[in-house]
C-alpha cells in the first residue's frame, strides 16, 4: 500500500521545571491510504504527543521537536513554515478530540464551528458553507440538522456532540483523519454508534484514519493495522490479526492477557510494576524492568525493530536468532488453568444487605424532581461480589451512595444483617460499609500524610489504643495492598495513579469493614494497571471474607470479577442475574444491547458479529419515559409497554423487568 | 427571563427598604445634630420648639420615621439641614454632572486599558510585557489613589503644568481626577482578564480551532477573547464600588463640586437627610449596577441564558 504519511525517527522533548521528559523516543510509523491504523498505548507512553507533532500542535513554548521527520504525501510536514502548515491543517489532516465536552467553543453556534475550516481553506460563500453543514449534519447523523445547527454545545448531549465534532474534522473532505482517543469519554452503547459512524464515513470518504486509544476492544473492532507504543517507542506493529494473535513483544503479551474476556476465570495476568520515568529513561529496554524474560542484554542495550513478516515487526531482543523461544500463549493458558476458581459461592450464604424499593430524588433549584435512583431492589449476600453496571447518568453510583448512607433515601429501606439503616442509626455502620472511589487523585486529600489518610478511620472508632500500634496497623495495611510501610510518610502527589487507588484501598480495609462499595475503582486506571488493583481487590476478598458491591461500566471488568450483575438503566434495576448466566442468556432488550455494544479484543469475532446498535441517547431523569423506562430506545415495544414492567424472578435467580423477558 | 428581572426588582425593593430604615435609625442614635446647639439654647421654647417642627424634629420618632418613609416612597428625600432648606433631590441632581462624567471616563479608560494589558499579559506570557503588565496592576491597586492624586497634582499640573490642578473649570479639569480613579480599575481588569486569558488559551476548544488551519489572530478574535471577556463582566460590580468610594476622596482632593464631596461634606455637618438620601442613592446604583451585570451575562453567554431561569 502506498503510504500517505510516514513518520521517520520522531523524537519530540518537553522542557519541564523539573527537567527535560522525552516524551517521543524515536517513532518510525507509516499510514496507507484508506487504511486505520491504531495506536495503542498507556497513558504517558506518547501516542498523544505524536499525534500533536503530525499535526504540528505541539505547545511552542516546551515542547521541542529534536529529530526525525513527517512525510506526508510528498512533503515533510516538519519543514513547512507555519502559513504553509496552517494550509495542511484542518484540510489535508483533520483531528477529533477526546472528550466533546471540551472540544467545542460553548459560545459560538455549532453550525458556525462546523464549517469554520471550509470557509477558511475552501473559501465558501455564506449560502454554499450553510449547505455544507446540514449535509455533514445528516453524514454524522444528527437529527433535524437545520435546528440543530443554530444552537449552542451545551445542547447537546455527549454522543451527539461527539458527532458535531466529527462532521467538524470532515468539513475539507480530508485525506487523513487523526482520531484521538474519541470514545474514550463515551458510554459504551454510545461508543458502538461512533464507531459504526466513524467506518461507514472511511467506507465512503476513504479517506485514512489514526486512531489512538488505550482499548484494545476498539482496535480489534476498527484497525487496520496496529502500533503498540511504550514510553515513547513502538514496540510492536503489524496487521491487527498479527498484533493480537501472534503477538511477539513481551508488554503486547502483558496488555492483551490483562484485559479479561467474557471467558476469562481465575486470576487476572498483570503487568508488574509501572511504566518508566520519561525524564531519565533506562539505557536499555524500557521495558526490561516489568518483563519477566528480560535477557541480560535488554538492561544495557534497546533492541532494534526486527521484521517478522513483510508487515510484522517488533523491538525485543527475544527475537534476535540467538535468543530462547518462548511459547507465550502456551504459557499463559497454563497459568490460567492452574486457578479453578471456586464456583457457586454465593449459595447458601445469608444475605448480608437488603435493600427494598429504594428511591433517591433530587430537588432541582427549576422545581423539577431527578430521580437519580427511582425504586430498586436488590440484595447482597455475604462474601460475594455484585456488579452494578450502567451507562453514565443511569443512577447506579448515587445507588451505592444512598445505600450507605451518604445520601438520605427518598424512600424505601436498607437492611443491613437484618437492621434497618436510617439517618439515625447510621454512624453504626460506617464502620461495616466502606467505600472506594473513581478518581484517586481527587478522594486523597493533599495536605495529608499517607498514614493519616489511612488511619482517619481508625481514629474516628478508636481502633488503636497508642501511637504505637495506630502506626503498626497503617504499616500492616501498606502492605497488605503492595505497598511499602516507608511510604506511610509521604503525600499523595508522590504516588501514581496506581499507588494511589491502593492507598485508597487501605483507607477502606483500615477500620476491617464487612461490606465495600467500589465506585468504579479502575476506571481512571491504565489497562496494566487495572489488571493489579482488580487482583488486589479479589486476594483480599477471599482472605478477609469481604462483601463487593462493584460500580462500573466496563463490562467485561464487571463479568471478571462478579458473582452475580444487576443491570441499570435510568434508576431503575432492570435486570439481575448470575454473571454467567446474564452474559449468556440476557433477558432485558437493554442488557442484550449492552453486551453486543462491549468490543471484544479479538479482530475476528469484533469484525464478524452483528450488533445490536441502540439509537438515540439516554432520556433525561427528570422526565423518564411513563411505564418501561426503556421503550423510546427499545426494538421490542409495543403498547403493553406504557404500563410500567414487573420485576420478577423468571428464572431462580434470574430477575428481569420485562414483559417479553 | 422576564420572571427573573421581576423577582431581581422586588428584591432590591426589599433590600432598599431595610437599608434606608437601618441608615435613618443610626442615622439618630449619632450624638451631635446638624443644628448649632449652643444657639438653640439661648432661643425660647416656643421659638426652638417652632424650629424643630420645621423639620419635623418634635414628633415622635416613629412619627418621623413613617414620615420619612412616605415621602420616600413618592421619591421624596426631604429637606438638607445645612444647605437653606434645599431638597435633597435637587441637590443630588445639582451636583450629579460633574461625579457622573469622572465615573464615565474612569470606567471606559479602565476597562479598555485594562483589557488590553491584560490580553497583551497573557499572549505574552512569562515575557517582560506580561511581567510589567502585572507589575502595574500590582501598583495600581496597592498605591492608594489620594496619593496618586498628590503625585498628578504635583507633577503633571504644576512642575508640568499639563492640566489644572483642580476644580471644575472646563473638560481639562476632569483628566487627572479620572486618571487617579481609573489606575484601580485598569489594574483589577488587568489582572482578571490575563488569568482569564490564560485559562481559555488552555482549553481544548483553542487547539480544535488551530487543527482547523485557523491563524493565531483568528483564534484569537473568534473563539479566545469573547470566551475570556465573559467572566469579565462579573467583576463589575465590585469595580463600580471602588470607583464610588475612590470618588469620595477623589472629588475632594480636587475640588469638584460632585456627589462625592456633598457626601462627605453631608457627614462633616452631621446633615442627616442629605447622607440619607445619599447612601439609599449609592446603595441603588449598585443594586442596579449589579442587575444589569447579571442580566448582561445572560445575554452573552448562551449557556446561562437556558439555565437562569431561576
Amino acid at each position: 500500500m502506498e503510504p500517505l504519511l510516514s513518520i521517520k525517527d520522531l523524537h519530540v522533548t518537553f522542557q519541564t521545571h523539573a527537567g527535560n521528559v522525552n516524551a517521543v523516543r524515536g517513532v518510525d510509523l507509516s499510514v496507507g491510504k484508506g487504511e486505520t491504523l491504531a495506536i495503542v498505548g498507556e497513558s504517558g507512553s506518547g501516542k498523544s504527543v505524536t499525534s500533536k507533532a503530525i499535526m504540528g500542535l505541539l505547545p511552542k513554548q516546551n515542547a521541542s521537536i529534536d529529530q526525525g521527520e513527517i512525510w506526508f504525501e510528498d512533503r515533510n510536514l516538519l519543514s513547512l513554515k507555519s502559513k504553509e502548515m496552517q494550509k495542511v491543517r484542518g484540510s489535508e489532516i483533520a483531528v477529533i478530540f477526546q472528550d466533546p465536552m471540551t472540544a467545542l467553543n460553548p459560545t459560538m453556534k455549532v453550525g458556525k464551528q462546523v464549517i469554520e475550516s471550509a470557509v477558511k481553506h475552501r473559501k465558501l460563500g455564506k449560502q454554499e458553507a450553510n449547505k455544507l453543514a446540514l449535509e455533514l449534519f445528516e453524514l454524522v447523523g444528527i437529527p433535524n440538522p437545520e435546528a440543530r445547527l443554530n444552537q449552542y454545545p451545551h445542547q447537546f448531549s455527549g454522543g451527539m456532540r461527539q458527532r458535531v465534532v466529527i462532521a467538524m474534522a470532515l468539513a475539507c473532505n480530508p485525506k487523513l483523519l487523526i482520531a484521538d482517543e474519541p470514545t474514550t469519554a463515551l458510554d459504551v452503547t454510545i461508543q458502538a454508534q461512533i464507531l459504526d459512524l466513524l467506518k461507514s464515513i472511511q467506507k465512503k470518504t476513504g479517506t485514512s484514519i489514526i486512531f489512538i486509544t488505550h482499548d484494545l476492544g476498539v482496535v480489534a473492532n476498527i484497525a487496520d493495522s496496529v502500533a503498540v507504543m511504550y514510553a515513547g517507542k513502538i514496540v510492536e506493529k503489524g496487521t491487527v490479526e498479527e498484533i493480537f494473535h501472534q503477538p511477539t513483544h513481551p508488554y503486547n503479551w502483558g496488555l492483551l492477557q490483562s484485559m479479561p474476556n467474557l471467558d476469562t476465570k481465575g486470576k487476572l495476568y498483570s503487568i508488574p510494576g509501572s511504566p518508566p520515568d520519561l525524564m531519565n529513561p533506562p539505557k536499555g529496554d524500557a521495558f526490561a524492568s516489568r518483563n519477566e524474560f528480560a535477557l541480560a542484554i535488554d538492561y544495557e542495550k534497546q533492541p532494534p525493530m526486527f521484521q517478522i513478516t513483510k508487515t510484522h515487526s517488533a523491538a525485543s531482543w527475544l527475537l534476535h536468532p540467538q535468543a530462547p523461544k518462548i511459547e507465550f500463549i502456551k504459557q499463559i493458558n497454563k497459568d490460567l488453568s492452574e486457578h479453578k476458581p471456586n464456583y457457586n459461592k454465593t449459595e447458601n450464604k445469608q444475605t448480608l444487605l437488603e435493600v427494598k424499593n429504594l428511591k433517591k430524588h433530587f430537588k432541582l433549584q427549576s422545581k423539577q424532581t431527578l430521580k437519580a435512583v427511582d425504586g430498586i431492589n436488590l440484595e447482597i449476600k455475604k462474601g460475594e461480589t455484585l456488579g452494578l453496571v450502567g451507562e453514565s447518568g443511569c443512577g447506579k453510583s448515587t445507588a451505592g451512595r444512598t445505600l450507605m448512607g451518604l445520601y438520605e433515601s427518598t424512600s424505601g429501606e436498607v437492611v443491613y444483617n437484618k437492621v434497618s439503616l436510617n439517618q439515625a442509626n447510621k454512624k453504626n455502620f460506617t464502620q461495616k460499609i466502606q467505600m472506594i472511589f473513581q478518581d484517586p487523585y481527587a478522594s486523597l486529600d493533599p495536605r495529608k500524610k499517607v498514614e493519616d489518610i489511612i488511619a482517619e478511620g481508625i481514629d474516628i472508632h478508636q481502633l488503636t489504643k497508642s501511637y504505637n500500634e495506630r502506626k503498626e496497623k497503617v504499616k500492616e495495611l501498606l502492605e497488605t495492598v503492595g505497598l511499602q510501610s516507608e511510604h506511610a510518610s509521604r503525600y499523595p502527589h508522590e504516588f501514581s495513579g496506581g499507588q494511589r487507588q491502593r492507598i485508597g484501598i487501605a483507607r477502606a480495609l483500615a477500620v476491617e469493614p464487612e461490606l465495600i462499595i467500589a465506585d468504579e475503582p479502575i476506571s481512571a486506571l491504565d489497562v496494566s494497571i487495572q489488571a493489579q488493583v482488580v487482583n488486589l481487590l479479589m486476594k483480599l476478598q477471599k482472605e478477609r471474607d469481604l462483601t463487593f458491591l462493584f460500580i462500573a461500566h466496563d463490562l467485561s471488568m464487571v463479568k471478571y470479577i462478579s458473582d452475580r450483575i444487576g443491570v441499570m438503566y435510568l434508576g431503575g434495576m432492570v435486570e439481575l442475574a448470575e454473571a454467567d448466566e446474564l452474559y449468556k442468556q440476557p433477558m432485558h432488550p437493554y442488557t442484550q444491547a449492552l453486551l453486543s455494544a462491549i468490543p471484544i479484543p479479538d479482530p475476528v469475532v469484533e469484525k464478524s458479529r452483528e450488533r445490536v446498535i441502540l439509537q438515540g441517547g439516554l432520556p433525561s431523569p427528570i422526565t423518564p419515559p411513563t411505564g418501561c423506562r426503556f421503550r423510546t430506545r427499545c426494538s421490542l415495544a409495543t403498547e403493553e409497554c406504557e404500563v410500567v414492567p414487573k420485576w420478577r424472578e423468571v428464572e431462580e435467580g434470574h430477575w428481569v423487568a420485562c414483559h417479553y423477558a | 427571563m422576564k420572571k427573573f428581572i421581576l423577582v431581581r426588582l422586588v428584591n432590591i425593593v426589599i433590600t432598599l427598604f431595610i437599608i434606608a430604615t437601618a441608615t435613618f435609625f443610626l442615622m439618630k442614635m449619632l450624638p451631635g445634630s446638624p443644628f448649632d446647639e449652643e444657639k438653640l439654647v439661648d432661643l425660647t421654647d416656643e421659638a426652638r420648639m417652632e424650629f424643630y417642627a420645621r423639620y419635623g424634629l418634635d414628633e415622635p420618632l416613629y412619627v418621623q420615621y413613617l414620615k420619612y418613609m412616605g415621602n420616600l416612597v413618592q421619591g421624596d428625600l426631604g429637606l438638607s439641614y445645612y444647605y437653606k432648606d434645599q431638597p435633597v433631590n435637587s441637590l443630588i441632581m445639582g451636583r450629579i454632572g460633574p461625579s457622573a462624567l469622572l465615573g464615565f471616563q474612569a470606567v471606559v479608560l479602565g476597562l479598555s486599558i485594562g483589557i488590553i494589558l491584560g490580553m497583551i499579559a497573557a499572549f505574552r506570557h512569562n515575557t517582560i510585557w506580561d511581567y510589567f503588565t502585572m507589575i502595574v496592576a500590582v501598583l495600581g491597586v496597592s498605591i492608594p489613589n489620594f496619593v496618586l492624586a498628590a503625585i498628578l497634582q504635583f507633577y503633571v499640573g504644576l512642575q508640568w503644568g499639563l492640566f489644572p490642578v483642580a476644580y471644575w473649570e472646563s473638560y481639562e479639569s476632569s483628566i487627572l481626577p479620572t486618571i487617579s480613579l481609573a489606575v484601580t480599575v485598569i489594574a483589577l481588569i488587568a489582572r482578571f482578564t490575563r488569568n482569564e486569558m490564560l485559562e481559555v488559551l488552555q482549553q481544548d476548544y483553542i487547539t480544535t480551532a488551530h487543527a482547523k488551519g485557523l491563524g493565531d489572530l483568528t483564534v484569537l478574535i473568534k473563539h479566545a477573547i469573547r470566551n475570556a471577556l465573559i467572566p469579565v463582566i462579573t467583576i463589575l460590580g465590585p469595580v463600580f464600588v471602588s470607583l464610588l468610594t475612590g470618588s469620595l476622596v477623589i472629588e475632594n482632593i480636587f475640588g469638584i463640586p460632585g456627589i462625592g464631596s456633598l457626601f462627605v461634606d453631608s457627614i462633616k455637618m452631621n446633615d442627616y437627610t442629605t447622607i440619607m438620601g445619599l447612601t439609599l442613592f449609592y446603595s441603588s446604583f449598585f443594586i442596579l449596577t449589579v442587575l444589569v451585570v447579571d442580566i448582561l451575562y445572560g445575554i452573552i453567554d448562551p449557556r446561562i441564558r437556558v439555565h437562569g431561569k431561576g
